[in-house]
């Protein structure tokens, strides 16, 4: 019983440790500020924008992920592997390398809008709000296919055998199988991106828009940086975890899809119907294949020439950058690891939700937050490496939850009683049942939280370090007009991205 | 001699009681209509549940708060016996020491049961590899090297046809009989309780009866039991 | 062993040296970059201090805006003219005690405390292969048709941002949000940074951008590039310095001292134009690299005093507000 419970304890104390983290940071920014301080008419209309934005964001990517998943589900072509996995993409691309793609195709001067102009056509604008929500979708529309694309394939193929039997038109297949499949999985798609969406910063930050389009986070930024306003920053930052809270009150009842993580080669799935429905399909899939990763191409384009230029400096900078996100990665394991087993030992909910608490934090309040209660234990310097990755390691851990949570369940549902009654536990339990089972989920909950740092430019800038990570430098080449420099850097950041996301991920597969 | 002591469990609609005295070395069947709560005695017995009231006394040692490692038991449940990941020595080895450090003579101790139950040679593979019967087997070779004095057996091999079964139960009785263990087997097929058993527990209407002698209570059932078998 | 080794040369903070002597300075971030004046300023400095000089880089004003008395700073390094007096207000900086009354500034300089090293004006910058007839005053550029560009940086996200909101409200007073009206079609998107503006412009995106008279010699000194170009406006254009200050509660005055002194050099000045793409705050024009000197200058320099910068921020930020939110 005791290694038990203190399994069970150590879910609580990450727990309640996340929560002390996101909410006492949020009281030490209000303490410094003297109290929070009232709203203007400004940061009501960011408040509203933030809301619009997110459900448009959040309604477009799940409208769209659709077809998409359809035709993934429904068509075998050579590459198709290869393709989903590639579609997943964007959801771990540094923001910055993202905006630099989205602007070089679908900007004013991109690759579109010349072909437009070529055919005498009207040129579409991405910036202002359109941006925001273009690249809000161009992040999460992976997010929504995967998720939706696990529905299709959840669906038993016996019942699709069953219809094909019966005769079914693909009108029928949508009416009777894929329809409440989507009805249950539709929900909770919407409200993650919808929450992904909600705290969104860079993305507003870089296609900017002006005041049509600033976001809380973006309104925390000002109160901090320009008007030094903490009261007002402190006041935000609670307004955005009350709209999130909300946002999960209101749809208690959705369920986010599970299994995040899982596989997506089931191998067997429905065969799509023939006809006019084949190309469709095909210029859906290519569609999507062209919006999601012709971006990363104009990126690559422009930057993979530069790369032999960098400088000795970036390249240290990226290796910072690497060590940094791997310690997150594997502190991200580690926290997640803890709470999904207590989860999964059938804790309180409140474990399950303070897991989520960081989706919802503002990362400023959470930097200067942390700032203020650090600042007389340690020199800032010190704290800045070890702050920032600790933070990114807490922000990772709401999606490796997602995934680690169903397979800690089955774990305890399949080999609980077993293991409880070979009296396994402790370190051996550990060894030779948990880690080797729950290896997939948590590879790839590690790559995605290496990746999630490393393209982190995070809280950085208020600790300030004499050894700038390699977004940081990124923003600095910048800074001293060298943007191809920065292409290049951020051809580097991609890749570096990318790579430890596949090493991760791949590590969790070697045994499987 | 395992006792249930005036044991209650609740649990929303469904209640089970039991007040049991079981000999050292005796064979139960246990049986009784889906739902009737079967698995639930054996899980009271087993340390997976805790009961609302009463105590499960083992040689008058109460064990009612103990682990279910800690207890002089070994469980055979419906499914999920073997580490799919583990080989097949290593799944046998945990039945000695959880953390798999094992001295020589341990390990020449496993290889010995894997002999006794015909799978020598398979000792590296995993579970995957071998048929369903062999599975069965491995299990059952854990219980032999584990040698506790309990051994609870939840349906664990419903799934296999009948020569298998038949096989397999002949092996347990080999291996009950080896370490005059005490048998709790579940199971919904009153073939197998008269082959094996003497004694049968049947749990019907919220409660373990008192073992009667399996043959008679079989030819003439009581009539729930009876609505059950058919 | 080894990545061990490796992680831990990467993550470990630069020693200080023997020296026991630190003087800490905070700066705005692109200064310590290798691009900036930061490690030309270390190794100069170092090298007749006798001490060790330490850059910290990060949100400066924020930051000591937090830590009060208690910061480590010793000096601060890269604050802007038009932030000087929430800056001042704080108590927390001793007097620079230089000479400026013969600064090479377009305006005169009187302020103890913050001590300009270079300076500048804000100018929206075109590439004349794209734009080939630039507007000549502010006022052409606000009649332009609208599908000339331009992208801009946010007022309260960027001291560049809030130069333009000065600038707009120097020339057309009380008609600003007329102004604002007329270029707000124009004005592809608001930036939160200078860089990403700066970047879509370099991009194409944009026909013009917000940006500072000298941007055209980075591109003329270190590209060949002579298509940038600053519009140089009759209307005038607005000052912009960056100031250097002494922390009142330093543990090392005389260093500090040394460092406020020696900013102002011909040593250090000489160092400014090419480092930070900026004029020199105290130096002669015949010492200028003859890139600066090239550059067209307006006729025209604006500036408010701290008290009107103050004063008009939030009455002209509020008309910018009403401007792009429409």
């Amino acid at each position: 019983m005791a290694a038990r419970l203190r399994g069970v304890i150590a879910g609580r104390i990450v727990a309640a440790g996340l929560g002390a983290l996101i909410l006492g940071t949020l009281a030490a920014v209000a303490w410094q500020a003297g109290g929070l301080s009232g709203l203007g008419e400004w940061d009501w209309r960011a408040v509203r924008f933030t809301i619009w934005q997110a459900a448009l964001s959040a309604t477009l990517s799940a409208a769209l992920a659709v077809p998409v998943a359809r035709a993934l589900a429904r068509r075998r072509f050579r590459g198709r592997g290869l393709l989903v996995t590639l579609l997943g993409a964007p959801f771990i691309l540094p923001v910055i390398v993202a905006i630099m793609g989205l602007i070089s195709v679908f900007g004013r001067n991109g690759a579109l809008n010349e072909g437009l102009r070529a055919l005498g056509l009207p040129e579409i604008g991405i910036y202002g709000w359109q941006g925001v929500i273009l690249a809000h979708v161009f992040f999460n529309l992976p997010l929504s296919v995967r998720l939706i694309l696990q529905g299709w394939q959840a669906i038993p193929s016996e019942r699709f055998r069953l219809a094909s039997s019966l005769g079914f038109a693909p009108a029928d297949i949508a009416r009777h199988l894929e329809r409440p499949m989507l009805r249950a999985a539709l929900p909770g798609v919407w409200l993650a991106v919808f929450l992904v969406c909600l705290t969104s910063f860079t993305v507003a930050l870089a296609l900017g828009g002006g005041p049509r389009a600033t976001t809380v986070e973006l309104a925390i930024y000002q109160a901090f940086r320009f008007d030094f306003d903490l009261g007002r920053a402190a006041t935000l930052g609670l307004v955005q975890i009350g709209l999130c809270i909300a946002a999960m009150l209101a749809a208690r009842w959705i369920a986010i899809p599970a299994g995040f993580g899982a596989g997506m080669d089931a191998g067997q799935g429905p065969t799509g119907p023939r006809g006019w429905r084949v190309a469709a399909d095909a210029a859906v899939i290519a569609l999507a294949a062209g919006f999601l990763l012709w971006p990363l191409a104009a990126v690559m384009a422009v930057g993979v020439p530069r790369l032999p230029m960098l400088q000795a400096d970036i390249w240290w900078a990226a290796g910072r950058s690497v060590v940094m996100a791997v310690i997150s990665a594997l502190l991200a394991v580690m926290l997640c690891l803890t709470l999904a087993l207590t989860i999964a030992r059938g804790a309180g909910r409140w474990i399950e939700a303070a897991g989520m608490l960081p989706l919802i934090a503002s990362p400023l309040v959470l930097g200067t937050g942390l700032f203020i209660l650090l600042r007389d234990m340690a020199g800032p310097q010190q704290m800045a490496l070890p702050v920032t990755v600790a933070i990114n390691a807490a922000m990772a851990l709401p999606f490796g939850l997602r995934a680690l949570i169903p397979a800690a369940r089955s774990l305890q549902d399949d080999y609980g009683q077993l293991a409880a009654s070979l009296d396994l536990r402790g370190w051996a339990r550990l060894r030779y049942l948990t880690l080797p089972r729950l290896a997939r989920p948590l590879g790839f909950a590690g790559g995605l939280a290496a990746a999630l740092a490393m393209g982190d430019l995070g809280v950085i800038t208020l600790f300030a370090s004499d050894q700038p990570t390699l977004p940081l430098k990124l923003y600095q080449l910048m800074n001293s007009y060298r943007m191809a420099d920065a292409a290049g850097a951020a051809v580097l950041l991609m890749a570096l991205s990318f790579g430890l996301f596949w090493v991760f991920d791949k590590g969790g597969r070697l045994d499987a | 001699m395992l006792e249930l002591r005036d044991i209650a469990f609740r649990q929303d609609d469904f209640s089970l009681c039991a007040d049991l005295t079981l000999p050292k070395g005796g064979r139960f069947a246990v049986i009784g209509a889906s739902g009737s709560g079967k698995s639930t005695l054996l899980s009271l017995i087993g340390g997976f549940l805790f009961p609302d009231q009463g105590k499960v006394m083992w040689n008058g040692q109460d064990i009612t708060g103990m682990a279910p490692g800690d207890r002089p038991i070994s469980t055979l449940f419906q499914h999920h016996n073997l580490f799919p990941h583990l080989t097949i020595r290593q799944n046998i080895g945990m039945g000695l020491r959880p953390d798999l450090r094992l001295d020589t003579s341990q390990r020449n101790r496993v290889a010995q049961v894997l002999d006794q139950v015909g799978l020598s040679g398979m000792g590296d593979r995993r579970p995957a590899a071998l048929s369903g019967g062999q599975q069965s087997r491995v299990a059952l070779a854990r219980v032999l090297l584990r040698a506790r004095p309990i051994l609870l057996l939840d349906e664990p091999f419903a799934a296999l046809g009948p020569a298998l079964k038949a096989e397999m139960l002949s092996l347990l009785n080999d291996i009950a009989d080896g370490t005059e263990a005490t048998v709790l087997m579940v199971t919904h097929d009153p073939q197998d309780a008269r082959v094996f058993s003497p004694q049968t527990i049947l749990v019907e209407d919220g409660r373990a009866h008192a073992p009667r002698d399996t043959a008679p209570l079989l030819d003439d059932p009581p009539p729930g039991l009876r609505a059950y078998l058919g | 062993m080894k990545p061990l080794l490796i992680a831990t040369a990467l993550l470990a903070a630069t020693p200080a040296l023997a020296q026991d002597r630190v003087l800490t300075v905070y700066a705005s971030d692109y200064i310590a970059s290798e691009w900036g004046p930061g490690p030309k300023i270390k190794s100069e400095f170092e090298a007749f201090c006798d001490c060790t000089l330490d850059f910290v880089t990060g949100d400066i004003l924020p930051r000591l805006l937090m830590e009060g008395e208690g910061t480590d700073a010793d000096i601060v390094f890269g604050l802007n003219t038009d932030v000087t007096a929430r800056a001042r207000a704080s108590g927390l900086f001793a007097p620079h005690g230089q000479d400026t009354s013969d600064m090479s500034l377009p305006v005169e300089w009187t302020d103890d405390i913050f001590l300009p090293y270079n300076w500048g004006e804000t100018a929206f910058v075109y590439d004349n292969t794209r734009l080939e007839n630039p507007p000549a005053s502010f006022q052409e550029l606000l009649d332009a048709p609208d599908d000339l560009k331009i992208v801009i940086q946010d007022p309260r996200s960027s001291i560049s941002g809030l130069a333009l909101l000065l600038w707009v409200k120097q020339v057309y007073g009380d008609d600003a949000p007329d102004a604002w009206a007329k270029l707000a079609p124009k004005v592809l998107t608001v930036t939160r940074g200078w860089s990403e503006s700066y970047g879509m412009f370099t991009d194409g995106e944009a026909d013009m951008v917000l940006s500072y008279t000298t941007s055209p010699a980075y591109h003329i000194a270190a590209e060949d590039d002579l298509t940038k170009k600053a519009a140089i406006f009759p209307e005038g254009h607005y000052f912009m310095a960056e100031l250097a200050a002494q922390v009142a509660s330093t543990d090392q005055p005389e260093l500090a001292q040394q460092f406020m002194d020696w900013i102002l050099t011909p040593e250090f000045q000489k160092t400014i134009p090419l480092a930070n793409w900026s004029l020199p705050a105290k130096l002669p024009q015949d010492d200028w690299p003859q890139v600066m000197r090239d550059l067209p200058r307006p006729d025209k320099t604006l500036f408010y005093s701290e008290d009107e910068a103050e004063a008009l921020r939030q009455p002209a930020l509020d008309e910018w507000l009403r401007a792009f939110a429409g």
